[in-house]
Formats: structure tokens, C-alpha cells, sequence
């Protein structure tokens, strides 16, 4: 981007401004520490074209819309419209969970976010012994169809799009989903939304898994095939990064191990002999904000190149689509403190500026009291009001990708870029996606990576307001956010009624006919509909694959 | 006085998968020179009781972000004394309300660490409350 001759001028410049003014000012007041990213990349005084030698801007940056990519998946992005935001909620019943849907819709949300409670993504129903406690507290109690009719009761799936956080059981509640979809007059080619059905990073960091490797990976590319051919504007899966960084890794270890599982995705699919520019369209991404502005900002630019390159080259896809890095993004859960959460809703505020800065395609905030409970209406307001005060007042949507050209920035995208490529090719030497997670390499890195970060903040050596400097006596926060457990209770026995009521020859029918299907290589997702369409719970289709498939026990690995 | 290693066992009772704080508190506590055991995810009080009887554990450390800690953690205390295992010192620590904290303290959990508590208090209650056996 700079001539050499004008480089040549400017590294002088720096050295003698380094030395002279700089360094009179350092003598008199030194820095007490080195100066890192939150993710602990050193950081420099000052960046000028010098650091930017390799930059060249047609190749490396190019156009919004274009190959990279690094500006931009749209041409003109937040200038035509807004990203989708999309509150991720559920709580108790369906019944409670729809009327916060209702609210949410009502307050100018522009697309849905399921929170299923922990039975139903663990893949069993709320009445099992493993239950017990945990039914509707994360997120709505969802067992059967019955259910999912009343979560969208009033809600056109036709008109609105609908993310759903379930992985390991994501068949069976897309199957109750397009059943609920399809009784309400809707077509499958009309329902747009996203299922998360990332497997691997449940094994990873997520914890929600229920077969092994293999078998739940098979499940996970039959809902992509099924979607491929019947849903075309769904997602049918979102490549997760948020939960490895919420578990402690790095900026460019959260894209890394992203990208390394979206290439384990990709690789299934085509072994599957589905053509590469027919499912990497439909692949889909979701990453983590925390606060550190620039560095996040620098980290979705560096992914987004990473990933065009590799669809491009590595998987020879044609298709642009193919190579842009679609992602929803989440702020920082774990960046929350419990201590002042008032304070909270300045970190979900910058968080939603650097996603903004960033370009993404759908945000959930989160709400400041999440370090406490479950959000409170009011917090949630707060939080989808954070979106739209970004969105329409600061100044971040009016131009495509506004902090490109900053040397720092355009430092840092390499930077993480590298980074990224670098776990990659390591990944690669290991045997794939697959033998690093079964090695615990990946989980391992994480965990070093949040023992590092517990450590500089025990140390004091890194500031985090409230907790370990600028602390306060303070009342505790009551008017929490609770769930009955009479919810567990009442959806025992409305279990029972539904289990007592249904037409038991076809249920039963309808599980033999899973059973069976799945010890094949046909693909399970029709049979998975006719199943819960039968009434069959959860528990009950993922049952029969525990018996056909098996369990998945991890290995701990502490490091 | 030649100590015996302090035992603890780390667990994650019900369906949470948030396991950060654990393994991470498996990691302090060790080279803080305990003997730890980490259960991993989806253990039923039963399980963590039969743990700590197994490995006969000085300490038991619980670990919850989902909400469940006023149903499990009771229910560890309750099966210990049970198993006549009263002297166990029991801990807790994740999302845990702090209004929720004088009951689960009425059932018998020693202490409650919530999100941004330094490592090193943790330790320091760990090692001047763990009873004698």
C-alpha cells in the first residue's frame, strides 16, 4: 500500500521519534508494564505504514461484497439495513417463553432466539432422574410437539426467523419445528433461521454432547443434507466460537478452533458427496464481543479472510457465497461481573460497537444482571435498547468497515490472521479437527489459556473494574429472575397425560422405523418427522440412539 | 508437623456444562499441593457423595451456573451425613444469587464463592476450615 521509498522514510522517522521524543518522555515517567490486547498480544507504542509493510490493499482488503472479504460479506452492509437482532431467551414453560417472545417481537426485535432448557439439549425429557432441577431453568422445557405449538402460538413462522441453540438433539427439535412450521399453512421453502447443531464444540467446551464423535457427527450432516434439498434458506448449523472463548481462550484461538471445526464440517460434508458450493452457502458462524474494541474488531476482520481463503482454496469452492464468513455474535457472558452490574451495561455497549465495527449479521446483548440470574425483563430492554442506540446513533453503520486503514487495526488482522493460520496448520499436522479434540489438544490450549487469564487478574496485574481494583461495599441485587420448581413438577405430569393420550401403535411404529433407519446410511431427518409427529418426546428419539449409537464419556483433561 | 494432602473433590452436578471454573480451580487447588479429583459433567448427588467416600475426600468443591445450586447442593450435604461423612467440608461456587446464600448455609455448604472471587481466598478457606478426620 506504501511505497517502498516512502516505508524507508517512515521506519527512520519512527526510529528517531522512538528514540528522541519518546524516549525523553519514558525516561521521565516509564511505563510500569508491557502493554498487551485483553488476549495478551504485545502491543507496540505506536503503529505507522511501517508495520503495515505487507499490506497490499487489493489483496489483503479489497472490496465489501468481494474475495477476501476482510471489508465485509455485503457490499454496502448496515447502510441498507440493520443486522438482525435476536435476543436469545427462554425460560420455564413454553407458555411463559412465548409470551417473552411476544414482548420481545413487540419491542422491535427482529428475529427469534430459542433457549431450550438443559434436559431437552442433553436429550432427555423433563421427567428423567437427570432432570431433576434443571427443568426450565436455563431455558423453556420443550419435550414434544405439543410443546414447540405453543412456544410459537401466535407467531408466524413464515414471517419471522428463528434460531434454535440445541445441537446433539438438533434433529429432533428442527424435525417439531418444521411440523409446527407446516400446521401453521407454512412451506419448508419459506422458513428462514439457524440451528446451532455444532457437535464438536460441545465435546470441546459446551458440555451439552450425547454420542460419540462419529455417530453424532453423521446426525449433524444429515440435517444439513435435509436442509440442503428442503429448508434452502436455513442454516443448518453455527459454527460455535463463543463457548470456546467463554471458557477462556484467546481472540484468535476462539476463530481458530471455530475455523478448525468448520473445516471437520465442511471435509464430513463433502465425503458425504454433497458438492461443496451446495452446503458451504448454508454454513454458518457465531463468535463472541468482549471489550477490547480493536482487538475484537481485528479478530472478525482476520476470520473472515482466513475463511474466504480456505473455502476457496483448500474445499475449491466456486460460489462467493461459499466463501463468506456469515456469523451471529454474542457479547462476552464471561466478560460480566457480578460485582456493580450496573457497570455491565457499559461493557455490553462497547461489545456491541466493536461487532458493529466489525460487520456481523445478527447480535444477541446481554443483559447486565447475567451474572446474577436469568435476565429480568427490564435488563433484557436495556440490552436490545444497547443495539439499537448503537445502530442508530453512533456513528458505526453509516460507512462499511470504518476502521480499515488504521495501522493498528490493519496490525492486528494480520496478526490474529497469522495466528489463526498458524493453529490451523498445526491442527493439520496432528490429523485434523477430530484427533486434536480427541488428544484434548484444543481443550487444553483453552484451558491454559484461562489459567493464564485467571492468573493476571489474581496477580492484579491486569485491571478488571470491580473486581480487583475500584471495589465497593454494596447491597445484594434482589427482584432476581426465579423459576418455579413447580415448572418441573406440572411438566412431569403433563408428560404423562401426553404419554397416555397419544396413538401408541403408530408412536411405536415410528421409533422401530428410526431404529432401524439409523443402523443404515440413510438419512435419518424424515424419519425423525414422522417420529415426533407421533408424538415421540426427546428423550424417546434420543434414547433410541443411545441404544444404536451409543454415549459419549469424555476424557477430563486438566491442564 | 508432616501434613497429609489436603483430598478434594471437584464436581458438576445436573446438566450445566460450564466447567471453566472447575477445571480451573482443579488446576489451582494442585499446585496449591491438594489431591484433587475432577468427576467431570452430568454427576447426580449420589455420584459425588460416592466419590468422596471412595476417594476418602477431606473436601468437596461444587460447581454450578445453571440455577440448580439450592436443589443439588442440599442434597450433597444431606447424603454425606448419611453416609456418615459429616466431617467433609463442603464448598459451592458459580451463579449463585446472594440472597440464596444463608439457606444453602442453614443446610451445611461451608462457604459460597461467586464470579470474580480471587483464587487465593478460595484456597485460604479451604485450608483453615478443612475439619480433622
Amino acid at each position: 500500500m506504501f511505497d517502498v521509498k516512502e516505508l524507508e522514510k517512515i521506519k527512520a522517522g519512527k526510529k528517531k521519534w522512538s528514540e528522541g521524543t519518546l524516549a525523553k518522555t519514558l525516561s521521565k515517567a516509564p511505563e510500569k508494564k508491557a502493554k498487551t490486547t485483553w488476549s495478551g498480544i504485545p502491543v507496540e507504542t505506536l503503529y505507522t505504514p511501517a508495520e503495515n509493510a505487507g499490506l497490499d490493499y487489493e489483496s489483503k482488503l479489497g472490496y465489501p461484497g468481494e474475495y477476501p472479504y476482510t471489508r465485509g460479506v455485503q457490499p454496502n452492509m448496515f447502510r441498507g439495513r440493520f443486522w438482525t437482532m435476536r435476543q436469545y431467551a427462554g425460560f420455564g414453560s413454553a407458555k411463559e417463553t412465548n409470551a417473552r417472545y411476544r414482548y420481545l417481537l413487540g419491542q422491535g426485535q427482529t428475529g427469534l432466539s430459542v433457549a431450550f432448557h438443559l434436559p431437552t439439549q442433553a436429550g432427555y425429557d423433563s421427567d428423567h432422574p437427570l432432570s431433576m432441577g434443571e427443568v426450565g431453568k436455563v431455558g423453556a422445557a420443550i419435550d414434544h410437539i405439543g410443546d414447540m405449538r405453543i412456544l410459537f402460538d401466535q407467531i408466524p413462522l413464515d414471517k419471522v426467523t428463528t434460531s434454535m441453540t440445541v445441537n446433539a438433539a438438533a434433529t429432533a427439535l428442527l424435525g417439531m419445528y418444521l411440523s409446527v412450521a407446516e400446521e401453521q399453512g407454512a412451506k419448508y421453502d419459506q422458513l428462514g433461521g439457524t440451528i446451532q447443531n455444532d457437535v464438536l464444540k460441545e465435546i470441546i467446551c459446551r458440555g451439552q454432547y450425547i454420542y460419540p464423535p462419529k455417530p453424532t457427527m453423521r446426525l449433524t450432516v444429515d440435517l444439513i443434507e435435509f436442509c440442503q434439498k428442503y429448508v434452502p434458506r436455513w442454516n443448518s448449523i453455527s459454527i460455535s466460537g463463543y463457548h470456546i472463548r467463554e471458557s477462556g481462550s484467546t481472540a484468535a484461538q476462539e476463530m481458530a478452533f471455530t475455523i478448525a471445526d468448520g473445516i471437520a464440517y465442511a471435509e464430513a460434508c463433502a465425503a458425504r458427496g454433497i458438492p461443496v458450493d451446495s452446503f458451504a452457502p448454508r454454513l454458518s458462524f457465531f463468535f463472541n464481543a468482549f471489550t477490547d474494541v480493536l482487538e475484537e474488531v481485528a479478530k472478525f476482520r482476520a476470520a473472515r479472510r482466513v475463511w474466504a481463503k480456505i473455502m476457496k482454496d483448500r474445499f475449491k469452492a466456486k460460489d462467493p457465497r461459499s466463501m463468506m464468513l456469515r456469523y451471529h455474535v454474542q457479547t462476552g457472558g464471561v466478560t460480566l461481573t457480578a460485582q456493580q452490574p450496573l457497570n455491565n451495561i457499559v461493557r455490553v455497549a462497547l461489545q456491541t460497537f466493536a461487532t458493529a465495527l466489525g460487520g456481523h449479521q445478527s447480535l444477541h446483548t446481554n443483559s447486565y444482571d447475567e451474572a446474577l440470574c436469568l435476565p429480568t425483563q427490564g435488563a433484557v430492554t436495556v440490552a436490545l435498547r444497547t443495539q439499537q442506540i448503537i445502530a442508530e446513533e453512533s456513528g458505526a453503520c453509516v460507512t462499511v468497515d470504518p476502521l480499515a486503514g488504521s495501522y493498528y487495526i490493519e496490525y492486528l488482522t494480520d496478526k490474529i490472521e497469522a495466528e489463526i493460520e498458524d493453529y490451523i496448520k498445526k491442527i493439520d499436522a496432528m490429523g485434523g479437527t477430530l484427533t486434536a479434540i480427541e488428544q484434548g489438544y484444543i481443550q487444553k490450549e483453552i484451558q491454559n489459556s484461562a489459567y493464564l487469564f485467571q492468573k493476571s487478574i489474581d496477580s492484579g496485574e491486569r485491571a478488571y473494574v470491580g473486581v480487583n481494583k475500584y471495589t465497593m461495599e454494596e447491597p445484594p441485587v434482589t427482584d432476581l429472575l426465579r423459576v418455579d420448581m413447580k415448572v418441573g413438577e406440572e411438566k412431569a405430569k403433563e408428560l404423562k397425560e401426553w404419554r397416555a393420550k397419544r396413538d401408541n401403535a403408530a408412536w411405536k411404529k415410528s421409533l422401530d422405523k428410526l431404529r432401524e433407519v439409523s443402523k443404515t446410511d440413510t438419512n435419518v431427518m424424515p424419519t425423525v418427522i414422522e417420529a415426533v409427529k407421533a408424538g415421540a418426546t426427546v428423550g424417546e428419539v434420543c434414547d433410541v440412539w443411545r441404544d444404536v449409537f451409543g454415549q459419549y464419556r469424555p476424557k477430563e483433561f486438566i491442564s | 508437623m508432616a501434613e497429609k494432602k489436603i483430598k478434594i473433590i471437584v464436581a458438576k452436578p445436573g446438566l450445566d456444562g460450564h466447567d471453566r471454573g472447575a477445571k480451573l480451580l482443579s488446576r489451582i487447588f494442585a499446585e496449591a499441593g491438594m489431591e484433587v479429583v475432577y468427576t467431570g459433567l452430568r454427576q447426580t448427588p449420589e455420584m459425588i457423595v460416592e466419590a468422596a467416600l471412595q476417594e476418602d475426600a477431606d473436601v468437596v468443591g461444587l460447581s454450578s451456573l445453571s440455577g440448580v445450586h439450592n436443589y443439588f447442593f442440599p442434597k450433597v450435604v444431606e447424603l454425606l451425613k448419611a453416609k456418615k461423612l459429616a466431617n467433609v467440608l463442603v464448598v459451592g461456587g458459580g451463579i449463585i444469587p446472594l440472597e440464596d446464600i444463608p439457606e444453602l448455609k442453614k443446610a451445611g455448604i461451608a462457604e459460597i464463592f461467586g464470579p470474580g472471587t480471587s483464587t487465593e481466598v478460595i484456597v485460604d478457606f479451604i485450608r483453615s476450615n478443612v475439619k480433622a478426620k
